[in-house]
């Protein structure tokens, strides 16, 4: 049986291949003769070629006509500019009728002025206005330019000559705007890369330089040196290896959503520790803190060259407009041609920058203003000590005495109603004004809102009851429940 | 557009070529013979990286005595330049007591308020004797005083809105106000030579941005059109809203923006208009009220008018005029509003003050007359340098014209001569043009008399000769002409 299979097997391989070798039997080319497969080898030849050259295929590309785009555009519809206005919104801030000093005229009616940041009583200081007139008869008002073409005036230089002097740091430069010197000198240092670890309650001047300068940012809880030291931890483990990843810690001296006090001392030790460098804001201790008004390092006993970069704005305890920046020689003069709200922008009015000047000078020659600041603040401390409602938890050496919510209802929006409602009605019935905190949708700082006091060392004693008992009252009025 | 002619184009090349070899070898040879010495960084990272700023040490010092030069008088029509010395080869420039009384073609002085006023100045000094040189506290806490609302009530009539809010600060206010408007979803096309405020204020928002071809309002239109149609990046869904931003005059060009086609193609596309009139409010048009009334369009038409009053007001701050839904929505939200102190109540009174006198209420007619005045200035001004055969640029009637000046060399040279005469000019290179396209900018005032501005003209043409910026053939003198045509007769 198996030999009768094989026999018909190898029969019919002979008949194959005797009929592909039939036809070229006695063909020769090129002395070769051609055998039979060379044909089948061909056609599998012919066939791989004509699979190779078919494209492969793919679902065609239809891109939109004209007349489909012109129908897109017809049909979108843009959301309006603004979301409609609610009746919240509507809110007017009280207008003052004369200067924002310790005592103001709102509406006709004189009142007590716990809203302006005026810690060393400053507003309509005679030496002030003296200066500010001559430099008004001699300048005019604005500076026409930036500091780069023909807006550099000497008392600009002036200015930060006397800037550096009373910090005893090398250099400084001066912004024509407050809250623009944090955003600003940030993106001027911190670049994309660059890792800095913040304060979560910092105000939004700084929050919008972070975001600006693209880094990578790391918050660490409000005023807490344990979560920072534990983010350092964090941080340097992580990126151990890049010797040239900038390091910053940003601060500020005196918060202005709380009120709190920065423990430099910690701060700086940490900082040695980790190998950070720290940007520090002291538009609010600048001029109030320590024994003469040098500052959060003079109050902590730092030396101010372990602080690389200090900011701060002078509408506050220098009253009038603007900020300045010190550090050293290198810091100031790369700011000089890249900070961009230094070269795009018009330079300080040249008035505002003699009343600086006039305002260290006194500053300088009247420590006693300070005394009077921290007395004041411990009388408004011990007036406000049993109000009920709400708690004190603001630094008692800082001049913002923070008063928050003991019990949030929930939502922000429904607490900052409240608070308005308190402020307005303080304003009123008792002639006192106070702040209530605001929060704008782009502000990304979560702490508890309240109402703010500014202490001024220009507050007399009635002043400070007047307020104290005021605000007991209403509280104990609004948050019955 | 600018075109360069091609032989300046290689020999600028071949300058900065040069200059970014000789540098190179200067940080070569530094790291050669600085090997040894320790650096004191002791495990910081260093602050700025050797390449960040190789423009700045390399370059910019070599020429920085152009620059910053510090004045010591009020910013009028002459002015008193400080003189500087340096013994470190520019390195570091040290104040001297010496000062030259130059004439001023830099400052922004437009109208000539940039000095005493005899107007202006008594009332200013009147309200801040009223109430002090700030209010320390921000607008919604106690800084709104009755100037504030007067002000605010004024720049609206002026400007021609409803409403307006003002901002210490222009800068601050393109920053500070962009955010508010459009986020995440939405769309901002802006011009290709916009102001760095407008962009760190889209970049702030975390809105898409695109730019259009500058001052071309058919490629505006091209890239609308393929932004609508295709909606978000990857997600393709359709966008929240559009505002394209221009400005009145651009500060480097001198060009007046093509408003009304521009605004014709916004309401096609439903897109929201945002003008920029840093330069032009003030400056152009019959009663100074700014591109809108120089080109004839309606300002119901722009949905959010932003200037500032540092050039033609001579005073400091910003303003943004609309309906009075936004600002109200603006005074809200805004954080410039919220958080930073309120503009000085004496600058505020200036800006009150300066319009009064603008729009004739003072009781006299110099508003008519400074604005005539710039107008004429400005034109005349620009005629004769053109028949010299400099290459100005800008449209007329813009008081904003710079001179091409391409190679750098040129730059120092052209400043160091013109000052030599006492003629203070400002001079700008890259970064703030683009590398090739370095320039000398005129701005004009109103305060420039007629004899000021021959007197500029006979420097600035030695200068010019001396530096070869003269690019184009010189008109033919009218003494030519009038030999031809008595030779017709």
């Amino acid at each position: 049986m198996a030999s009768n299979l094989v026999e018909m097997f190898n029969a019919c391989l002979l008949w194959v291949t005797m009929i592909l070798e039939d036809p070229s039997a006695r063909v020769v080319l090129f002395g070769f003769p051609i055998r039979g497969h060379y044909f089948l080898e061909a056609l599998l030849g012919v066939v791989i070629v004509i699979l190779l050259s078919q494209k492969s295929f793919k679902p065609p590309k239809r891109p939109l006509t004209e007349q489909e785009i012109d129908e897109l555009c017809e049909e979108w519809v843009p959301e309006p500019l603004i979301p409609p206005i609610t009746e919240d919104m509507r809110h007017e801030p009280p207008v003052l009728e004369s200067a924002a000093g310790p005592h103001t005229t709102v509406n006709g009616k004189d009142v007590v002025n716990f809203a302006s940041a005026n810690f060393l009583g400053l507003i309509g200081h005679e030496k002030l206005l003296e200066s500010c007139t001559s430099a008004l008869e001699k300048y005019g008002v604005g500076s026409c330019g930036p500091r780069g073409f023909y807006g550099t005036i000497d008392v600009h230089l002036d200015c930060e000559a006397r800037i550096s002097k009373f910090l005893g740091t090398p250099d400084s430069i001066l912004y024509s705007y407050g809250l623009s010197t944090m955003f600003s000198t940030i993106p001027c240092f911190c670049k994309k890369g660059d890792i800095i670890v913040a304060d979560e309650g910092v105000h939004w001047g700084i929050q919008n330089g972070l975001q600006l300068s693209r880094s990578t940012i790391v918050y660490f809880k409000h005023n807490d040196m344990e979560s920072l030291r534990s983010t350092l931890e964090k941080i340097m483990t992580k990126y151990k290896r890049s010797k040239n990843l900038r390091r910053y810690i940003v601060a500020e001296g005196v918060y202005q959503n709380s009120g709190q006090i920065a423990p430099l001392d910690e701060i700086v030790k940490l900082k040695e520790k980790y190998r950070f460098r720290v940007i520090l804001d002291e538009s609010n201790s600048f001029g109030v803190l320590g024994c003469s008004g040098r500052g959060l390092a003079e109050h902590h006993g730092v030396p101010i060259e372990k602080i690389d970069v200090v900011t701060a704005a002078m509408g506050h305890a220098l009253a009038t407009e603007g900020g300045f920046c010190t550090g050293n020689a290198r810091i100031i003069d790369y700011q000089r041609l890249s900070s961009s709200g230094y070269v795009f922008s018009a330079s300080l009015p040249p008035y505002l920058a003699s009343a600086a000047i006039t305002a260290i000078d006194v500053i300088d020659q009247n420590p006693d203003m300070l005394v009077k600041l921290k007395q004041n603040i411990a009388l408004l401390w011990k007036g406000l000590s049993d109000i009920k409602g709400m708690s004190l938890t603001s630094n008692p050496e800082s001049p913002i005495v923070f008063l928050k919510l003991e019990k949030s209802s929930g939502s922000a929006k429904e607490d900052l109603l409240l608070l308005e409602k308190m402020a307005d009605l303080a304003l009123k019935e008792d002639s006192v004004l106070v702040v209530s905190s605001k929060r704008s949708f782009l502000d990304k700082c979560r702490l508890p809102v309240g109402i703010k006091l500014y202490v001024s060392a220009g507050h007399s004693e009635s002043d400070l009851l007047i307020a104290s008992e005021s605000l007991k009252r209403l509280a104990s009025e609004l948050l019955k429940s | 557009m600018i075109t360069i002619p091609y032989l300046t184009a290689v020999s600028t090349y071949f300058s900065y070529g040069l200059l970014f070899a000789f540098g190179q070898l200067r940080d070569y040879s530094r790291l050669l013979f600085d090997w040894w010495r320790t650096n004191n960084l002791q495990g910081y990272a260093p602050i700025c990286l050797a390449h960040e700023d190789f423009y700045i040490r390399r370059l910019y010092h070599r020429i920085q005595d152009c620059f910053g030069r510090p004045i010591s008088s009020a910013p009028d029509a002459w002015v008193d330049v400080v003189e500087r010395v340096s013994n470190d080869n520019n390195k570091t420039l040290k104040r001297t007591t010496k000062t030259s009384r130059c004439l001023n073609l830099g400052s922004y002085n437009y109208l000539g308020f940039g000095s005493f006023d005899e107007y202006c100045t008594p009332r200013v000094i009147e309200s801040l004797k009223k109430f002090s040189a700030s209010t320390c506290s921000s607008r919604v806490d106690a800084g709104t005083t009755s100037v504030h609302a007067e002000l605010e009530e004024c720049v609206a009539k002026y400007v021609g809105q409803p409403a307006a809010i003002v901002c210490g600060m222009g800068y601050a206010t393109n920053s500070a106000i962009i955010p508010v408007l459009i986020g995440k979803g939405g769309l901002i096309i802006s011009d290709s030579l916009n102001h760095t405020s407008i962009v760190n204020g889209a970049r702030g928002s975390g809105a898409t941005i695109r730019v259009f071809q500058h001052n071309t309002p058919s490629h505006l239109e091209k890239v609308l059109k393929e932004q609508i149609a295709e909606g978000q990046p990857r997600t393709h869904r359709p966008w929240k809203k559009i505002i394209v931003v221009v400005e009145g005059i651009y500060s480097m060009e001198g060009e007046i923006c093509h408003l009304p086609e521009i605004v014709s193609i916004c309401k096609k596309y439903k897109a929201y208009v945002y003008l920029d009139e840093a330069h032009s409010i003030g400056a152009i048009g019959k009663t100074g009220r700014g591109v809108c009334e120089l080109l004839g369009v309606d300002t119901a038409d722009i949905d959010i008018m932003m200037g500032t009053f540092t050039k033609s007001f001579g005073s400091c701050g910003g303003y943004i005029a609309g309906s009075k839904d936004l600002i109200q929505y603006l005074k809200h939200h805004c954080p410039a509003h919220l958080y930073a102190t309120s503009i000085s109540t004496p600058s505020a009174q200036q800006i009150i003050s300066a319009i009064q006198v603008i729009l004739g209420e003072d009781g006299s007619n110099r508003g008519a007359q400074k604005l005539a005045r710039i107008r004429e200035n400005s034109n005349f001004f620009r005629a004769e340098l053109q028949k010299m055969g400099f290459e100005v640029l800008g449209d007329n009637d813009s008081p904003v014209m710079p001179i091409m000046l391409y190679n750098p060399a040129k730059i120092p040279a052209f400043s160091r001569e013109c000052l030599r005469e006492n003629l203070a000019v400002v001079v700008v290179g890259f970064p703030a043009t683009p590398l090739l396209l370095a320039r000398a900018r005129i701005c004009i005032s109103a305060s420039h008399s007629r004899e000021d501005l021959i007197k500029a003209l006979q420097v600035i043409s030695k200068a010019g000769d001396l530096t070869g910026i003269k690019y184009f053939p010189a008109a033919p003198k009218k003494q030519d002409e009038e030999k031809y045509g008595i030779k017709l007769d």
